[in-house]
């Protein structure tokens, strides 16, 4: 017989050194049920299902692998965006860093010290989202990330949002293991646009909970990148209202080990969830493994999803796709739609996907397509013999495959930085 | 201006040759005609001389003003003035005509040391052009051949030949899939691009598309070699008789 306190070993290990944050009741109580829910759950193993193409290990083992820090002079992303900036240095907030937290039609506060604050509408959220999304599937590194967070930021929006705000997330500890937590409260009719960047640690856990009310709108933009070695596991917890909209795009390059995961439910009719993301791995400057794993319930009548990921992966760079979308029986009238793409630049990398629908009601409309492909040579030779250079032709195509998801970023400015990037990438990887 | 010698081309995959021989030259300002049945090797000439993979040369040469055209990568034959327009032109999803047609022209320029077209310069020119060609800016916005007819496809190259102003234009079968008023418009393009330091290779089944784009030299080919030469009442001849009196009499 196994012994029932074995599967606590890991999780004992994991959690040694973290300590609690904050000291309202109220958070004790809420850090006390994630710490409850993980033990039940235990840490992810290999062998779990839903883990099955990407390896908890270095995620779940108790100190962080190291991460060498990627010297560039590339200019931040974001740069050109008037926003109000938040800066954590390797999880820690850095005030000094930061813009001063107040804009107009969004409060802003820390989680530490929301947590220790005595009555905060935040006892409502937090960890909330993230009990919810557990099943049915159960994620314990979120669980987890709610006992632990060191910090956050705590986003309550009233109106419309003066400008985005801005995460940035900076690395400079080769063994910093960040542990943030963010909750983003838009109240009806509101709005706000939040962005993330930067590495953020050797090993980064970040949780945010999204609570859109009616007529509400969220815009989330982020990249992440850069360090080579850096690890991370993310997950977005959502609800939106009636008639509101959640619209999450993140562009992912470089990175030994990314999983994130976007749990969203629609509980409102006639509202609208897009996720999106675009992955760029090349095994030749270090391992990549990317993993996106994002599950849409449709609870509401008349609402439409979307999930739109597409990687672009060479020399060894995996990728893995797990969706799904889950239609209640009585979300009439659901328009959902799910499309992953992988294009291999060689032979050495792979990809793959788990695409699932699970539909209850009789009057909906669902697609998928999963598709791995090579770049089309046909189209190659068509582009050279017009003069552009194998490199560029191999960029034009890129972007091309690339392009549906990037779409689906709303503001201009926001796009053309993201593409931005996306060139900057593809100049210092030429195949 | 084209100098093609002795060229014998199998294709890499199977042991099989297309090519067994061809003797070939195009001055500047002249227009020459290829003309030959159904896999005579007319359509893999224009694919090795402008760089396709797949095909191997065994012997013979090719050569652009002098310069040795098949150790060039396909890009650099563009740059150095070989044109190929497309017997089925290739749609690229997600790219626009017009980032295409900038990043082509912007391209060779760049090969060969000459300044980037500007944008503002660059959209002049291109809606000068299209415009004779009768493509609207709705074409031009869209992806490269995308949702295009087949007279649109065909326009499309033209239009691309006209930006690029290559030396040497071959044309594959540009007549296959066109009607009447299609084939007009794309014989205009073409012989509005005729000029005295510019040598043009069409290949063609049929003889009505040299009605409208009249060849200096006409050219037999058959089993992978020019079996005959003429003036442009050879065209007439296969018109009227087909290909078996030509080939009988060269065999």
């Amino acid at each position: 017989m196994a012994n029932p306190a074995e599967k606590q070993d890991p999780l004992q290990a994991r959690v040694d050194g973290l300590s609690r944050t904050g000291g309202a009741a109220w958070a004790g109580a809420a850090q006390d049920q994630a710490m409850q829910r993980l033990a039940s759950m235990g840490m992810p193993k290999k062998r779990d299902e839903y883990w099955r193409y990407t390896d908890p290990t270095t995620l779940t083992q108790p100190a962080a692998p190291r991460a060498e820090l990627f010297q560039t002079d590339e200019v931040m992303p974001f740069s050109d965006v008037d926003r109000l900036k938040i800066v954590f240095v390797d999880g820690v907030f850095d005030a000094e860093a930061s813009d001063d937290l107040s804009l107009e039609g969004v409060e802003i506060e820390r989680l530490a010290d929301v947590l220790s604050t005595d009555i905060h509408w935040a006892k409502d959220l937090y960890g909330v989202l993230e009990e919810r999304g557990q099943t049915p599937v159960p994620r314990p590194l979120a669980a987890l990330n709610t006992a632990y967070a060191s910090d956050g930021v705590v986003i309550r929006a009233t109106a419309k949002a003066a400008k985005p705000i801005s995460l940035i997330y900076l690395h400079k500890s080769e063994t910093s293991d960040a542990v943030l937590h963010h909750l983003v409260k838009v109240e009806q009719g509101a709005s706000v646009t939040v962005l993330e960047n930067g590495p953020a640690a050797a090993r980064f856990s970040k949780v945010m909970e999204v609570e859109v009310a009616d007529g509400g709108a969220f815009h989330h933009v982020r990249t992440q990148g850069r360090d080579h070695k850096r690890r991370a596991n993310t997950h977005m917890f959502t609800r939106i209202g009636e008639g509101s909209v959640y619209k999450s795009f993140t562009l992912t390059v470089n990175g030994i080990l990314t999983r994130n995961e976007q749990v969203v439910e629609i509980t409102g009719d006639n509202a609208i969830a897009h996720i999106a993301g675009a992955a760029l791995g090349d095994g030749a400057t270090g391992a990549f493994h990317h993993d996106d794993t994002v599950f849409v319930t449709h609870d509401a009548v008349d609402c439409e999803s979307r999930q739109v990921f597409k990687k672009v992966l060479r020399n060894g760079a995996e990728g893995v796709f797990q969706g799904k979308i889950l239609v209640k029986p009585d979300a009439q009238k659901t328009d959902g739609y799910q499309l992953s793409q992988a294009l291999l630049l060689d032979e050495d990398s792979s990809f793959q996907a788990k695409p699932e629908l699970e539909i209850y009601a009789d009057d909906v409309q669902c697609s998928h397509g999963s598709t791995t492909g090579a770049i089309d040579e046909e189209a190659l030779f068509y582009l050279r013999s017009r003069g552009v250079s194998h490199g560029e032709a191999i960029d034009l195509l890129v972007l091309a495959f690339l392009a549906e998801a990037i779409d689906e970023i709303e503001d201009e400015t926001l796009r053309d930085d993201i593409l931005t990037r996306l060139q900057g990438w593809l100049d210092r990887h030429r195949g | 201006m084209l100098e093609i010698k002795n060229l014998h081309v199998s294709l890499e995959e199977e042991d099989k040759q297309i090519l067994k021989g061809v003797d070939l030259t195009v001055e500047a300002g002249k227009v020459h005609a290829i003309m030959g049945p159904n896999g005579s090797g007319k359509s893999t000439l224009s694919y090795v001389l402008s760089g396709r993979d797949g095909y191997e040369v065994t012997e013979g040469e090719a050569l652009l003003n002098g310069e040795d055209l098949l150790e060039m990568e396909p890009e650099e034959r563009a740059a150095a003035g070989v044109f190929l327009a497309f017997q089925y032109p290739v749609e690229i999803p997600g790219v626009g005509n017009m980032t295409f047609l900038r990043t082509a022209v912007n391209s060779q320029r760049k090969a060969r040391g000459e300044e980037e077209m500007s944008a503002a310069e660059f959209l002049k020119v291109v809606r000068e052009k299209a415009k004779t060609l009768k493509i609207d800016a709705d074409m031009l916005k869209r992806p490269v051949n995308v949702g295009f007819s087949g007279g649109e496809k065909k326009r499309n190259e033209i239009l691309q030949m006209a930006m690029l102003e290559p030396k040497m234009c071959i044309l594959d079968e540009t007549d296959s899939g066109l009607d009447v008023d299609a084939m007009k418009l794309v014989a205009e393009g073409v012989n509005a691009l005729r000029s005295p330091d510019r040598g043009f290779l069409v290949i063609t089944h049929y003889q009505r598309l040299l009605d409208h784009i009249k060849p200096d030299v006409v050219h037999i080919m058959a089993n992978g070699r020019i079996v005959k030469t003429g003036g442009p009442e050879l065209a007439l001849e296969v018109e009227q008789n087909g290909y078996a009196d030509i080939l009988a009499e060269v065999a």
